[in-house]
């Protein structure tokens, strides 16, 4: 981390492979396996199923990433993704045309979350870790309160629009999944502002030694609490997208914050801060589903698929870690 | 870790991180006084009442003691919850009623926490894996290793095991002599201990311990070890006092992050290298009087649960805010 100018020094003379990200040959390894034991998934049925299913938990990487970088966590995001489709159920009882303020609230919420989040962080010195599992705690207990404990009703099919529908008759790909393009859209704005803009690169050097950024000028606070907001946005968006395809429930959202952050560090993001990518981490929530969707293949029991899911983030951080000590990055 | 300028002007006078948690817990005192006096329900404030309202959180108390090691030396257990379920199940499938295999299941429930937090320990300090990641991936395998077998209470307590939850000793029950006993044998080895020392050093500045000559690979496994064995009993005092074990009583009770929140309310400092036992002792009443004050007060449950999230991020404020370090 902090010789970094030195192996950029170093960098062309050996740009060849270890420069690529190695979760992407990992995806590539999973989505050949897949295609091993299910030819279908190379018709666009299957892919497309693939990548809509895998959406939401892409979207929640990528703005998990932004709170990684930066140093801290947010454990929050699965109260807010429940949060979302119980409070969207609620509010727009059933109404059609509520979707379009719906929404706009849902994003405030998540606006409000994720300031609350910062400036509890920066201000009150909570670590993140406790600081949004307190935020986790008490969202599930709004989200019972909100529906009294049972959460009743559908949400009208505006709504579910984003998450479930295809758009069909497009020559080539034949299907469009609208959430594939909720993803490219918000996977290249989250990649625009994390890779190309300075905002990005202050979440980095906050991420990597904050006391050094705020010498060298970086409004940390700001810069931090900026990235619990991404966060929360992209968990709402992942809500909304949620709601598309499963049902109103109280725990849409258990266990997606843990799965962000696999996704995240299959991806390469350093817990504790200062390296990560956007695209790795959507890749790496790619790899992930395609994980799931490998052993549901073949048909091995839910259970299972936590094992393999521990196994996994134990591996991976152990060979990122004896890649970094190798490579002295 | 520490700032050299707070620690050397906090020495003189009054050292508020000392007293902060017995600040907290009278707090909480107090306020369940007030409560149940304002309401007329006197009959709370009896001292058999207070002693019950210890009683519902042993399990919490026996595996915040243990987190509190994992966490004095910078580390963190996730594995707990599942940990807990997984011996509460092995413990009562080996007894299954027959008093004769007491000793061999607390035996076995013993060497499978020793195992876990071994194989924790030592991939957090050999393959350096993020503690965070390891003790959640180790979460992840126990849970589902167990889920596999089992799906439901497995196998049951005898009688005579059910004394170490029910039985009482001088009109105080077994358990919370137990876990006395457990926090002062704590208390002993991190304060007046060469491991307790190290322990405090490692978490405090891990590259300084090493050079000063501590071979702190060695601190965090054992630290783990401690952490998950304690985990276990935690277990096997559940298993007694359900009766049974099953799959789901780890991860029902929220012990992973619960005690993480105990020990961190108690004044122990998440990087590290600060607190001890005493606090998470009095982090586990406020947690316990946290509960009793909403139940005299007939908060409603969902309300409770919002209000809980506020005060956990509230009571860690409580101490942080003061301090100049940045957090993240």
């Amino acid at each position: 981390m902090t010789d970094q100018p030195l192996s950029s020094a170093e960098a062309p003379k050996k740009r060849a492979l270890p420069h690529i990200n190695p979760v992407y040959f990992l995806l590539a390894a999973l989505i050949a396996a897949i295609l091993l034991q299910n030819p279908n998934f190379a018709e666009p049925t299957g892919y497309m199923n693939f990548l809509k299913r895998a959406a939401p938990l892409a979207i929640l990487a990528a703005g998990q990433v932004y709170v990684l970088v930066s140093g801290g966590f947010d454990l929050s995001v699965g109260s807010l993704i429940t949060l979302v489709v119980v409070g969207s159920s609620m509010l727009t009882n059933n109404d059609p045309s509520a979707t379009l303020w719906v929404i706009p609230v849902m994003l405030c919420i998540g606006l409000a979350v994720g300031l609350i989040n910062g400036l509890v962080v920066c201000f009150l010195k909570v670590p993140s870790l406790i600081a949004t599992l307190g935020m986790m705690i008490t969202l599930t207990g709004v989200s019972f309160m909100w529906s009294g404990g049972s959460p009743r009703g559908y949400l009208p099919d505006t709504f579910r629009f984003f998450g479930r529908v295809n758009i069909m008759d497009i020559p080539v790909i034949r299907m469009l999944p609208v959430a594939l393009i909720v993803l490219i859209v918000v996977g290249f704005a989250l990649y625009w502002l994390m890779h190309r803009t300075n905002f990005g690169r202050m979440v980095h050097a906050i991420g990597d030694n904050p006391q050094a950024a705020r010498l060298g000028g970086v409004p940390v606070n700001r810069v931090r609490i900026l990235a619990f907001v991404v966060s929360s946005l992209s968990a709402v968006v992942t809500g909304i997208l949620l709601g598309g395809f499963a049902g109103v429930s109280t725990d849409v959202g258990n266990g997606y914050e843990l799965q962000a952050i696999t996704a995240a560090v299959l991806g390469g993001a350093q817990l504790l801060g200062g390296r990560g990518s956007v695209p790795a981490a959507i890749a790496g929530a790619l790899s992930l589903q395609a994980i799931f969707t490998l052993l549901n293949f073949l048909g091995l029991p839910q259970p299972v698929r936590q094992v393999v899911q521990g196994l996994i983030l134990i591996i991976a951080v152990a060979l990122a870690m004896y890649r970094r000590k190798r490579t002295g990055r | 870790m520490s700032d050299p300028a707070m620690t050397t002007a906090s020495k003189t006078g009054f050292r508020f991180e000392v007293w902060a948690p017995a600040i907290l817990l009278l707090a909480a005192l107090m306020i369940y006084v007030i409560i149940a006096v304002s309401t007329g329900q006197t009959q709370y404030l009896t001292a058999s009442n207070l002693i019950s309202i210890l009683g519902r959180s042993i399990a919490l108390g026996i595996t915040a003691i243990g987190q509190t090691f994992a966490i004095l030396v910078a580390s963190i257990d996730l594995s707990v919850a599942s940990l807990i379920s997984a011996t509460a199940v092995l413990a009562s499938v080996i007894m299954n009623g027959d008093p004769a295999m007491i000793l061999p299941a607390i035996l076995a429930a013993l060497a499978l926490g020793g195992l876990v937090g071994l194989l924790n320990g030592l991939v957090i300090a050999k393959l350096e894996v993020n503690p965070l990641i390891a003790t959640l991936g180790m979460s992840l395998i126990i849970q589902g290793c167990l889920s596999a077998v089992v799906s439901n209470f497995a196998g049951s307590v005898p009688v005579e095991f059910q004394l170490f939850a029910y039985g009482e000793i001088g009109g105080l029950p077994a358990s919370l002599i137990f876990l006395l006993v457990l926090a002062i044998a704590a208390w002993v080895v991190l304060r007046f201990t060469k491991f307790g020392s190290d322990i405090y050093s490692v978490g405090g500045n891990k590259d300084a311990a090493r050079f000063a000559g501590i071979q702190t690979d060695r601190v965090v496994v054992y630290a783990h070890i401690i952490c998950s064995v304690l985990a276990a009993i935690a277990g096997l005092y559940l298993a007694s006092r359900l009766r049974s074990g099953a799959p789901w009583i780890g991860s029902d009770g929220v012990y992973d992050l619960e005690s993480i929140a105990v020990v961190v309310i108690g004044g122990t400092v998440l990087a590290g290298g600060r607190g001890g036992i005493w606090g998470t002792m009095a982090g586990m009443m406020i947690f316990s009087l946290i509960d009793s004050i909403f139940n005299v007060a007939g908060v409603d449950a969902f309300a409770k649960q919002v209000m809980r999230g506020v005060i956990i991020v509230a009571a860690v404020a409580f101490y942080a805010v003061r301090s100049k370090r940045m957090v993240a």
